[in-house]
């Protein structure tokens, strides 16, 4: 996984409440058994008409965020479906951050995986990036994760919360399985215990 | 010892490390794994050279791309379907694991398989790159969704990394009306709750209703607790869990199952236990429900009307004016007259024994309306054939609904079953998302029941009326 370096770059505002992960990828692009190449068809349904053509109006399509690394989003980003092909499809794009006031519990975990940061704030705080995130290109906000520090293209610096573990992965770059491989010890010793203790599991 | 929640006692007995902040790995007795989020797993085992820790304790079964027409056997036209169902196939036999092809009875959804096999038990962990893995806590395990990097970790490891959720009550006081059903319950709590309400929490579900549901109305309950937002659902295992799992192929043998229950007694809330959030409803006020928008909670009773943007507040009143342009309805419209094109019977959420028998119930003898498209999916091969030997499946053809093979289906249209642009659909799948059942697709959830009364007159229809 890539180490989550500091992040300048242009935010995408997108206020809907509840973008569940259909709209980050609806089902038809999930056919693939590789991880990459999904970001193509990234919030497909809103992005594109039918025939590949551009809805001129959605935010990525708008000639002032299509190279938007941080997407500002509404309540509850990520809900639905445990499809991680999201996380795939919104890195793929570009994407490295995404801000809400809230994420659902499994795209929450799934972001950390795959090299994405996913911050929760409250609604003020929100409210004033989606604000400055709605100036567009010109105005280009910084993600600090050493610091935990997101500062606005005016210079306001906002303060965020991540776990310490999960944040350590990410500037690391850290494959969770080989951390974890590496207490194999005590996964055998609980199994024998446990195989002890609950004999029909 | 301070008193524990039944979600403790769970966590408490699979934590198999814990670090100074907290992080634990938690040890996995079931994983269950479907075509579509786990061929980037395997590919990874390969990649690293690394292999299945437990395949014992891991079980497949291709769901979500299968077709449910009686001509499968054909094949499925699809290539890239065909292509994961395939990987299944070759990955399930490379290493090992246990696996229910396509041409097995036992095939089915992922969710019904694992309970009717007597896979999932009281006290396990339970996981899938699922999300409505949230199933199986109706046998007081935990049980959620994850995602195909969390499958190729508990792939090779058997654990996963974790830290420990908040504990959330919900309590369902009281018995259910007639008409009223697992469903209503559980849509009605995340009408009430919203489906952020339970982000940051493992649910039990407890209370009167509750303990009055069958094994099937319990799985449905916590089937949708990931509509809540909630990590898993839980429901403390009792008579009625430990008499379906007695004798299922996989569940312990006698003398083996004796233990086994004794040790399911002890899993249940210690009196006094805290609660981080705790919400109660009573049975009796709980109706038939239905959705009117594109998120789960958009949840009223039948009898209610499309409600107006503006009797919301924040981010939701242009939600649902979005949602109301996506579903061409206008504020004010009774529910009840909404006309439907679509019904859709199945689902991890309502695909079980007891949904069929609701089916039949309310349209033995009788004929869907003219013109409506109505197919009922089975959970998998043994409630096919289950519904056959009750004579269930004679009454849904007699009645005019297609009685398919079993999969995931319409729930999310990944195989051929789905709606054309602007069709409507009562569906009693878990979710009513934009293009969920197809691009552009209209979807209402509703209970097998209110399915098939929609069914029989074309319209949203209140269950009750007709019973």
């Amino acid at each position: 996984m890539d180490k989550f370096e500091k992040l300048q770059g242009i935010a995408a505002p997108m206020p809907l409440v509840n973008i569940d992960t259909d709209m980050i990828i609806p089902k038809v692009h999930l056919k693939s058994i590789k991880r990459t190449g999904f970001g193509k068809n990234l919030f497909d349904e809103m992005r594109f008409n039918r025939d590949g053509t551009e809805i001129a109006d959605f935010v990525l399509n708008k000639p002032q965020y299509r190279n938007a690394e941080i997407l500002v989003a509404g309540d509850n980003f990520g809900c639905g479906s445990s499809r991680e092909h999201a996380p795939w499809a919104i890195a793929d794009f570009g994407i490295k951050c995404v801000v809400s006031t809230s994420f659902a519990d499994i795209f929450f975990n799934n972001c950390f995986k795959n090299g994405i940061l996913p911050v929760v704030l409250p609604q003020e705080q929100v409210d004033l990036l989606m604000e400055d995130a709605e100036r567009g290109a010109n105005a280009r906000m910084t993600v600090d994760l050493e610091a935990q520090e997101i500062t606005t293209s005016e210079g306001e610096v906002i303060a965020f919360e991540v776990d310490a573990f999960k944040k350590h992965c990410l500037l690391q770059g850290l494959d969770d399985i080989g951390l974890t491989m590496e207490k194999v010890s005590a996964i055998d010793t609980f199994e024998a215990k446990d195989s002890a203790a609950r004999p029909w599991v | 010892m301070s008193p524990k929640t039944l979600y403790d006692k769970i966590w408490d007995a699979h934590v198999a490390h814990e670090a100074e902040d907290g992080t634990c790995l938690l040890y996995i007795d079931r994983h269950l794994v479907h075509e579509v989020t786990s061929p980037q797993a395997f590919e990874g085992l390969r990649m690293t050279g690394r292999t299945v820790r437990a395949p014992e304790k891991t079980i497949a079964v291709p769901d979500h791309n299968v077709p449910t027409t009686l001509d499968r056997a054909k094949g499925i036209d699809n290539e890239e379907s065909r292509i994961q169902v395939e990987a299944l196939d070759t990955n399930a036999k490379e290493f090992g694991i246990h696996y229910y092809p396509v041409s097995d009875v036992r095939q089915g959804i992922v969710h019904i398989v694992g309970p009717e096999q007597g896979w999932t038990l009281p006290g396990m962990t339970v996981v899938c790159g699922d999300s409505h893995t949230a199933t199986h806590g109706a046998f007081g395990a935990l049980a959620h969704g994850i995602g195909t990097s969390e499958v190729e970790h508990v792939l090779a490891t058997q654990t996963l990394i974790q830290k420990k959720s908040k504990n959330m009550k919900v309590e369902i006081t009281g018995k259910l009306k007639p008409g009223v059903t697992a469903k209503d319950i559980t849509m009605a709590v995340i009408g009430e709750t919203g489906t952020a309400g339970g982000t940051g929490y493992v649910i039990e579900y407890c209370g009167e209703a509750i303990r009055d549901l069958s094994m099937e109305g319990r799985m449905t309950v916590c089937n949708m607790a990931i509509e809540g937002g909630a990590r898993a659902g839980l429901i403390a295992p009792d008579q009625t869990t430990y008499d379906y799992v007695k004798g299922r192929p996989h569940a312990p043998k006698a003398g083996a199952y004796e233990q086994a229950v004794e040790n399911w007694k002890t899993l249940f809330t210690d009196e006094g236990a805290h609660f981080d959030k705790v919400v109660t409803l009573k049975g009796e006020d709980i109706q038939p429900c239905v959705t009117w928008g594109t998120s789960p909670e958009d949840v009223l009773p039948i009898t209610a009307t499309v409600p107006a943007p503006e009797d919301f507040e924040g981010g939701k009143v242009d939600a649902v004016k979005r949602s109301l342009d996506y579903m061409g309805l206008t504020p004010g419209q009774k529910l009840s007259d909404v006309e439907i094109d679509t019904v859709f019977i199945g689902s991890c959420t309502n695909g079980r024994i007891e949904d069929m028998r609701a089916v039949a119930e309310v349209v033995k003898g009788k004929k869907i309306k003219d013109g409506m498209r109505a197919m009922i999916v089975p959970g998998s091969g043994l409630v096919r054939a289950q519904a056959e030997e009750e004579g269930l499946a004679e009454i849904f053809e007699a009645a005019g609904f297609e009685w398919r093979l079993a999969g995931c289906s319409m729930c999310l249209a990944m195989n051929p079953d789905q709606l054309a642009e602007n069709e409507r659909c009562a569906s009693t799948s878990n979710r009513n998302f934009e293009g969920r059942q197809g691009y552009k697709g209209r979807t209402h959830l509703v209970s097998p029941g209110m399915a098939a009364a929609a069914a029989l007159t074309g319209r949203l229809t209140d269950v009750r009326d007709l019973m």
